[in-house]
């Protein structure tokens, strides 16, 4: 058993961190990024005593007005499902959080510092278990508001996120297969080397040495090694946490509001933050993933403390490396973020038969695709090898 | 008690309550359905306890992430009413219900304690995705395969009764 505090201290900032910082700050990237593709100023109004600080004071204002609204439940509806939703909703998001390892392992003499809040052996499948749970939130939302529009929406919302679940399964099967293993920490490790891009030439022994291209390399990032796994993957997560251009179960110009057309108040402002607060989780866990987690490109963790502990010590140099990684990691997440933001003011919304037929004749046969590929290449390599 | 052994009995108790309550409550189907969640979500944290990981994480993502999620679907098309279940054949399956049930726990009492094993070390990577791979892949890949050309001969079986004209 791990003591209890360091396992504490260790949620208590990602939640803050994700959740009270991240969250609320994209409602204000969302609007202002809704401005400048739509040529406006964007939120500029919400002030305290006159200062604005352009427009980052809307967030508050949210959160206020939302709080102040009156808590509605229509008639006819199921009360206890209705008022339950919300949370069912929110919490798989938030609870996500624990197995993305945002810094690798550092000793302290000899303390330990692992910063993950459950590091488990089969980390990914728990992140696919909690987000299957989430479809239970927008399910019973539609069905407890007592209205066909939402019922509707709920219905659209079900079908569309296990279609979804399948094929982001599979996507990232081809990562488990270069990486081996599901533990999200070890795929970190993983990705903090390099590889030499003509490396294959000597290794089949096509030519005896490469020369001075050996010094051309890249980063072993899922990005690099499985490139259509990471645009699989990236749609179906975006199509998992319905935000535009798959908000077919909101569908306001077809369904109003879709599954929480009932809902006012801070119960609507939870289905809102739960989306915010996926798009946090998405790019966390695509950073984790695609993006080399908290390792800096070209610059290992052996590196960095080596280099720094003749000037400083190994103390300060491994909190250094800590500190450094820490913030990758979030600088990343904020990449990861822009990405999602710029899609969903790029793209339109497009039928929903178009949204499922992506998913079942294009996406499925990819990843499937993708799988044959990568074992064909790891058993090609094996068999140079040996 | 230990932690381990603390969390197995109150999330054994959780299942079989969330199962009792699906069962009873004939008056929201929807509500039942709820609760049959509840169930597989307690019964996979049984399984974490007991070091099976990779059996509770899919009995995460397939029955409760994807099995009820599609029994909720056609229960809540359906719009079941308490009225749609007649009165008298609901006190007859209640009655074969508790008559089953007593039966079925005299023969769990009577049989189960005497076939069980003795308890043994079980080896590292017990319940790990590695080893259950191991298993399905490796050791006995000739019936995982049979049974997946069972399953793909099934799809290919409700594709054709759901469909009614193939283009």
């Amino acid at each position: 058993m791990e003591a209890l505090l360091p396992v504490l201290i260790k949620t208590l900032f990602i939640i803050i961190v994700a959740v009270a910082a991240f969250a609320p700050v994209i409602t204000w990237v969302e609007r202002k990024q809704s401005a400048v593709m739509q040529d406006r100023i964007g939120a500029n109004r919400a002030d305290i005593a006159g200062i604005t600080v352009l427009g980052l004071l809307h967030p508050l204002a949210d959160v206020i007005k939302l709080l102040t609204k009156e808590d509605v439940v229509p008639t006819g509806a199921n009360r206890a499902l209705h008022l339950m939703a919300p949370l069912i909703a929110a919490i798989p998001v938030i609870a996500s959080f624990g197995v993305i390892p945002y810094g690798g392992t550092y000793h302290f003499g000899d303390t330990t510092v692992n910063l993950v809040v459950a590091d488990l052996d089969w980390g990914i499948l728990y992140i696919f278990a909690i987000a299957s749970i989430a479809t239970y939130g927008t399910v019973i939302a539609g069905w407890a508001s007592n209205n066909n529009w939402s019922l509707l929406g709920s219905l659209r919302a079900s079908a569309q996120m296990i279609s979804y679940e399948v094929t982001m399964g599979l996507s990232l099967v081809g990562i488990f297969m270069c990486f081996q293993t599901l533990r999200l920490t070890d795929m970190g490790v993983a990705q903090d080397s390099t590889f030499r891009i003509f490396g294959f030439l000597e290794h089949l022994g096509l030519v005896d040495s490469i020369g001075f291209l050996g010094h051309l390399t890249l980063p072993t990032w899922g990005i690099i090694l499985q490139p259509l796994a990471f645009v699989l993957f990236l749609t179906c997560v975006m199509a998992e946490n319905k935000r535009p251009p798959f908000d077919l179960p909101e569908g306001e110009s077809e369904i109003i509001a879709g599954y929480f057309l009932e809902y006012s108040g801070m119960r609507f402002g939870l289905f809102y933050m739960s989306e915010f607060i996926e798009v946090v989780v998405i790019g966390a866990l695509v950073t984790a993933i695609f993006l080399g987690g908290w390792t800096i490109p070209w610059l290992s963790q052996a590196d960095i403390i080596g280099g720094v502990t003749p000037i400083f010590g190994v103390g300060v140099a491994t909190g250094l490396c800590m500190i450094l990684h820490v913030l990758t990691f979030f600088l990343k997440v904020i990449i990861m973020i822009w990405l999602q933001m710029q899609i969903r003011w790029t793209l339109p919304r497009p039928r929903y038969d178009q949204v499922m037929d992506l998913c079942w004749k294009v996406m499925l046969p990819l990843s499937l695709l993708n799988i044959l590929v990568t074992g064909a290449v790891i058993l090609w390599i094996q068999g140079a090898k040996a | 008690m230990s932690a381990p052994a603390v969390f197995f009995y109150l999330f054994g108790a959780a299942a079989v309550i969330s199962a009792l309550a699906m069962v009873l409550n004939v008056r929201n189907t929807v509500a039942s359905a709820m609760s049959l969640v509840v169930t597989m979500i307690a019964l996979a944290v049984v399984y974490v306890v007991l070091d099976a990981h990779l059996v509770a994480a899919l009995q995460i993502m397939v029955y409760a992430g994807a099995i009820v999620v599609v029994f909720l679907f056609v229960v809540m098309l359906l719009n079941l009413r308490r009225d749609a279940f007649s009165r008298p054949r609901e006190r007859l399956t209640k009655l074969a219900g508790v008559v089953f049930a007593l039966g079925g726990a005299f023969a769990f009492l009577q049989l189960v304690p005497k076939s069980l094993p003795t308890v043994q070390a079980i080896p590292a990577d017990f319940g790990s995705y590695a080893a259950v791979g191991r298993a399905l892949y490796h050791d006995f890949v000739l019936p995982f395969e049979v049974s997946s050309l069972l399953l793909l001969a099934a799809i290919v079986g409700a594709v054709v009764l759901a469909k009614r004209r193939i283009s």
